[in-house]
Parts: C-alpha cells; structure tokens; sequence
C-alpha cells in the first residue's frame, strides 16, 4: 500500500473535523448576529455559554462515567435559589421580625428529626432487630417529619405574612455563583448516595423523580424562594444597561455592551472548567473513570471504589451545573421557578450532548452552542413558515392561522425532537466523536 | 354518616378514577419494558395523543350532526383505540425499530423515546394550539348522578360523573380482557414468555416480531383509553402527559417492570397514596372534637401533605421503591 492512501485527508481527521465544525458555527453566528442584530445575539451567546458549561457539567457525568443524570433541571433550580440567597439584597423586615427566630426553632427540629432516624437506625446496637427495626425506622421517619412539620408551617406563614420572604444576603454575584456550585455538590453527594447503586433506566426514572420533588420543594417554599412570585431583580457581577445609559451610553449600544461584559464573566468561567475537565480527563482519574465507565465489573475486580468514583463524577458534574444554573438566573436578573421545565433545563442538555459527542469536551461546547442557537432561531423560522402558510392560506379562502406566535414557539421543541431521533440514528457518537486511542 | 360520604367522595371515588388511569397507562409503560427492555418516555405523550385524536373525532361527529345519550367523546372511544395503535406502531417502525436492529443498548431507546416525546408534545402544541380544550363538544354537559344517601342518615348525597362511572366499567373490561388474552390466547402466552425470558422464548420458536407489534397495539390502545378518559373527567390539554407520565412510571416500577398486573396494584396503590395524603383528615375526624378535652381542638388542616405537593409523593413512592426494592412487588424484570 502506498504511502499517499494511507494518509487521510486533513478534513477527515478529528482536528480538521472539529476545525470545520467549529467554522460552520461561527458562520452560523455571524448569521443569526446580521439577521438578529447584535443586542439578541449578545444575549443568545451568554445564554449559550452558560448552557455549554451545564453540558460539560453533563459530559463529566455521561461521557466520562455513564451516568444517567436526568435531573439536570433541579440542580439548575438550586443553582438559582442559591444565588438569590447569597446575592438579592438584605431583606431587614425579615431579619427584624421573629422569622429567624422562628426558622431556627424550625432547624433544630429538623436536627432533631434526623437525629432520631439516626438512633432508629441503630436500634439493633439494643437488641431490636429485623422487622421490629425496620418499623421502628419508618415510625422515626413519620415522628421527624410531624416534628419538623409543626415548627416549619408556622414560620413560613409567619415570615409569608410579614416579611414576604428571608430575601438575601447581600453578597457579590459570583460568591452566589461559587454557592449554587456548592449547594448543589452537597445535594448531588445525597442524591449520588442514594441512587446511584441503581442502573440505567431505573437511575434516569430516580433521578427525573427527585428533580420534580426539588422543583415542588423550591416552587412552594415561599419563605425561602418566593415561589411562584418570582425574584428580582438579581445582581449582576458586571455593570447592568441602566448604569451604562447613566455614563452616557445609548440605549441599545448600553445592552450590547452590558451583555458583552457579562459574556467575558461567564466565557472566563467556562474556559477555566473546559481546561480542568479537559485535563481530568487525560489524567489518570479519567483513564479509570473510563474504564468504570467501559466495563464496571472487570474494573471492580481491579480494585477500583465503583460506586465512589461515580459519586464523584456525580458531585464534579453537578456543581457545573449549580454554577450554570446560577448563571443563568442571574443574566435573566430573574429567578422563576414555574419557568424551569424538563424539557428545556434537562432534555435540552442531554441533547447537547449527544449530538455534540458525549467523552469529547470540545463536541460538547459546539453541540451547546449549536443546538441552543437551533432552538433559539427555530421560532421566528417556524413563524416566518406559519405566516407564509397562514397568507397562502388566505389567499386560497381557507382563511388564516390563529395564534402564530404561540404555536411557533413550540417548533423548538419540535425541532430538539427532530434533532436528537436523527442523531441517535445517523450520528450516534455524536459530531465529534469521543478518540480512542489503542495501542 | 356525613364524614364517611366525603370520605367516600373525597378518597375513594376520585382515587379510584385516577388509579384507573394509571393502572391503564402502567399496563402499557410495563408490557413495553418487559418485552423491549426499555422505559417509554413517550408513553405519557401517546395518552394526549390519543385523547387528541378521539377529539377530534368526537368534533367530527359533533359537526355531522349526530348526537347521542352518552359523551361523544366516549362513542368515538373504539375508532380513535384503533388510530393510537396504528400510530404507536409507526412510531416502532420509524423510531425503535432501526435503533433496535442496529442493537442499540436500551440506554439509547430511552434516550431517543425522549425524542419521540419532544416532537410529539411539540407536534400536538403546534396543531390544537396551548390552550385547553373541553372534550364535550356540542354542548354536551357531564351529568352527575347524585345518590341519595338519607336512607342512611346522610344529608348530602354521594355523586359520581357520568364519565368516571364509564370508566370504572370500561377499565373493568379491558383488565379483564387483557387478563383473559395473556392467560389465555396463545400470543398472550407467547408475551408472557417473552417478557419473562427473552432468549429463552426465542429459542422455543416464538415469533418475537409478531409480539412486539401486539405489545405496540395493546400499549397504544390502552394509553388512548387512559388519555382520553382523563380528558374527558378533567380537560383535554398538550401538557396533559408530562405531569402523569411520572406517577405512571411510578406506578409501574412499584408494582415491578415487566409485570402487568403489578402495574394494576400499582397505579392503584399510587393514586390512593396520593388522594390519602392530601387528604383532610379534620373534616372526617371532626365529630371527635366533642369528646376531646377543651384546647385539644383539631387543627382546620390535619393533611399529611399539603395539596402543592401532590404529585411529590408519587415521586416519593418510586424513590423509596426503587431503593428498597427495586424489582417492586412482584419482582418484575430489570434491563
């Protein structure tokens, strides 16, 4: 064989693909940016960057370990509630009235609670084993919550009626950021804890499970959250439009060039997750996460902790996502719960990731941005076929479509339906594939 | 006798009706997973869409002018069973089918069922719009029967709608149908085998494409029944599917994957797990207050739950299933 057709053509290769890839999208944003002008296409790439270091947050999870992470939704909702805790401003009606008081009763009782679990769980250190045991646990667990029930009903509607709600702590926005990264490190280490010793479908069924009942919790728990009456408006770590205009700028230029400072923020804070991770997983921690992750049985006869490594994917992956979450409420400058949905905070990302190329980071970043910017564009492309349709249709006396703009927002959903049934059936390793090396 | 009729209204009728409706979605969520091996994200979806297609069915009679005694909605029942299945079975052959022939690991199924469920949800809310629609069309109205309870010292009646009573007995002959079919008929056999070893019924001869196609038609079938029901007892609505396909799948992992009738115990179990729990408990309990000592009053809200988090304790259920016994009640299969 000679030496010309064993070499590949610079395009086929991972490099020249990616390189390729990468152009195309730039194209592609260059595109929206002509057709959406520079203010949307500002706010499109800050919204993009954030939702690309959630995918990476995904990737550790998925691409490296395996994992079924499908409550991507509720660690974003963390993220946020966490944020607004560190960084809405300090609420004084609330920390004048007897709420804290009132919300540290409710604390204690929560201790005791669990403390009492804790002893159940011990009973057979007394001689009270098996069934006995077992019922005395779940009679703990009901005693817990009755306990904690009747000191945190009170205040809650103590503070509901007072104060509104605790408000916050008046903090820097990127310390609410580190925050929502650590809140979620610390739920994900329980949620890891008891779930993970599941498989595949059962762990996405857990997981999807335990974001509804953290959306429930964060959406009804109006004396921390505000629940459905929504915060804001939420800090931000760079100067907001408003105070742009105050130094002269004019009003569009300002939103530009707040959301473009806003965009350095949150660009730095990617690339300092895209290189860790990238390294991560060229050391030899990714070499045995992938060795976990390609065959988990031979790997624990090798000696390796299985379920402890994957709980650390599971905590290194969600506090990306906590961090994005955060992000994300703060650019909005609005923390909503009844705004989060599985579809566009859970689905969207594993979609992300897979048509990017779940185990390659850089095909992770370009399926974000690609697909957050198809999901973006897909509206006004859809209402620009509706109204077209809708005119033809008028023209012919069938008369016009109703409600346009409503219906055309649900193409996006459409399109992310489209997108991922080609992909697993045409691309299943994704636009950039994970390399493996041999040999 | 006053508290033991809302009793009866409150828990047992409305938990009965839901639990129908989830014991219907379960059989279908558990026949696929036991046949196929993977959870069905969709399933939820099929239910809106056959509740959607039986809309517009009953629209269409509506406008021909026919008007009947019973809901139109509930005529047009058998047509629109037959449309889902038809459909479910081209969503197999367009979607899991290929995946499946290439031996995808069912991680991907589930992953691309995802996908099903996005461009259906997304299809429906671009065709019947956002809003909610009735499924009595042509003015029809839900008449309720009122039983008088004063024989028995009542002064309020028990009352039933007309839908939730067609449900009880629709849902009765359709387990029972389906109960007949799997003990039964040869292919039910067949499907039972399959669901309970795979490989094993496949050596033994048994025409394996044949009983993935049954398994489309009878999950396609029952999850129209299921969505178009819940239409017609509550309101026809696109995101009708995404806040059941939980407690379904809830309901089906409680009961264990793969096996049907656990997934009838189940969606039972589940629905009447949530109306318990949500349940106030003081306005049963309240004739005690006469015998309680002064300041011992019951509370106004003596609810295990508050109503907001309903749903939760679905998700709770499943959580604790999954935990302490994740192959349910009746040891069903694992992937």
């Amino acid at each position: 064989m000679s030496a010309a057709s064993t070499q590949t053509r610079f395009l086929d290769t991972m490099l020249g693909r990616g390189l390729m890839l990468f152009a195309a999208m730039f194209v592609l944003v260059v595109v929206v940016g002509i057709t959406q002008g520079a203010a949307s296409l500002s706010l499109i790439l800050v919204q993009a960057t954030a939702f690309a270091l959630i995918a990476l947050g995904l990737n550790i999870q998925w691409g490296y370990g395996g994992l079924f992470n499908f409550a991507i939704m509720g660690f974003l909702m963390v993220g946020g509630a966490s944020t607004v805790f560190l960084s809405y401003p300090v609420n004084p009606d609330f920390w004048n009235s007897d709420g804290p008081m009132m919300l540290g009763r409710a604390l204690a009782a929560f201790v005791i609670g669990v403390a009492l679990v804790m002893l159940a769980r011990r009973a057979d250190r007394i001689g009270i084993r098996g069934k006995w045991k077992t019922a005395l646990v779940v009679l703990a667990w009901f005693a817990g919550y009755i306990i904690y029930r009747t000191q945190i009903d009170p205040a809650a509607a103590y503070i509901e009626s007072t104060a509104g709600f605790v408000g916050g702590l008046g903090l820097h926005p990127m310390l609410g950021w580190a925050f929502g990264g650590l809140v979620s490190a610390v739920i994900a280490y329980f949620i890891g804890k008891i779930s993970l010793g599941l498989r595949t479908d059962y762990l996405a069924i857990a997981t999807i499970g335990i974001s509804e009942i953290l959306r429930a919790l964060i959406k009804n728990m109006d004396w921390l959250t505000r629940g459905t009456m929504t915060v804001s408006p939420m800090p931000w770590p760079t100067p907001l439009p408003q105070a742009l205009q105050a130094q002269g700028f004019s009003i569009p230029d300002s939103f530009v060039f707040a959301r473009l400072s806003f965009l350095v923020v949150a660009v730095i804070v990617l690339a300092v997750a895209f290189v860790l991770v990238q390294r991560a997983y060229g050391a030899p921690w990714g070499r045995m996460m992938r060795a976990i992750r390609d065959n988990h049985i031979s790997a624990g006869s090798m000696g390796k902790d299985v379920t402890g490594r994957q709980l650390e994917l599971f905590i290194f992956g969600s506090v990306l996502m906590g961090i994005g979450g955060a992000i994300l409420s703060t650019f909005t400058q609005i923390f909503d719960p009844s705004g989060f949905q599985p579809i566009n905070h859970t689905f969207m990302l594993w979609v992300m990731v897979i048509v990017g190329g779940a185990g390659n980071n850089w095909g992770v970043v370009l399926g974000a941005f690609l697909i957050y910017i198809v999901w973006v564009i897909s509206d006004p492309v859809a209402q620009l076929i509706f109204l077209n349709l809708s005119a033809l249709g008028e023209n012919l006396g069938w008369g016009a479509i109703p409600e346009i703009s409503s219906r055309a927002l649900q193409a996006r959903v459409f399109v992310l339906g489209v997108v991922i049934t080609l992909a697993l059936r045409y691309a299943p390793r994704g636009l950039l594939p994970e390399v493996v090396r041999r040999g | 006798m006053d508290e033991l009729i809302f009793f009866i209204n409150r828990v047992l009728i409305s938990g009965t009706v839901l639990g129908s409706i989830y014991a219907l979605g379960a059989i279908g969520v558990t026949l696929i997973f036991g046949i196929l091996r993977f959870a069905h994200f969709a399933h939820g979806d099929m239910m809106t869409l056959g509740a959607f297609i039986s809309f517009l069915l009953a629209t269409a009679l509506a406008a021909a002018g026919i008007i009947l005694p019973l809901p139109m909605g509930f005529v047009v029942l058998p047509v629109a069973m037959v449309i889902t299945a038809i459909l479910a079975l081209g969503i197999d052959k367009g979607f899991y089918a290929p995946l499946r022939s290439r031996g995808a690991k069912p991680v991907t199924l589930l992953i691309a069922s995802i996908g099903v469920t996005l461009m259906m949800q997304g299809l429906i809310r671009l065709v019947f719009g956002t809003s909610t629609q009735t499924m009595y069309v042509a003015g029809e109205t839900k008449d309720i029967f009122r039983f008088d309870m004063a024989w028995a010292g009542g002064s309020r009646p028990i009352s039933v709608t007309e839908p939730q009573l067609i449900m009880f007995v629709v849902t009765a002959i359709l387990v029972l149908a389906l109960h007949l079919f799997l003990t039964r008929s040869r292919l039910g056999k067949a499907m039972r085998a399959m669901s309970d070893n795979a490989p094993l019924a496949q050596v033994s001869g048994i025409n394996t494409a044949l009983v993935v196609r049954v398994t489309w038609i009878i999950a396609g079938a029952l999850a129209c029944v299921a969505g178009t029901m819940l239409a017609l007892d509550v309101a026809l609505m696109p995101d009708l599917a995404f806040n059941i396909v939980l407690p379904i799948f809830a309901a089906a992992i409680v009961g264990g994957l793969g096996h049907t009738y656990g997934a009838i115990v189940g969606g039972f179990l589940i629905a009447f797990a949530e109306t318990l729990a949500v349940f106030n408990w003081t306005a049963v309990l309240r004739p005690l207050n006469g015998i309680l000592p002064e300041g011992m009053a019951l509370p106004a809200n003596l609810a295990l739950v508050p109503t907001e988090y309903k749903l939760t304790v679905a998700f709770v259920i499943l959580v604790v299933t999954l935990l302490v016994r994740p192959t349910g009640i009746f040891k069903g299969a694992s992937s």
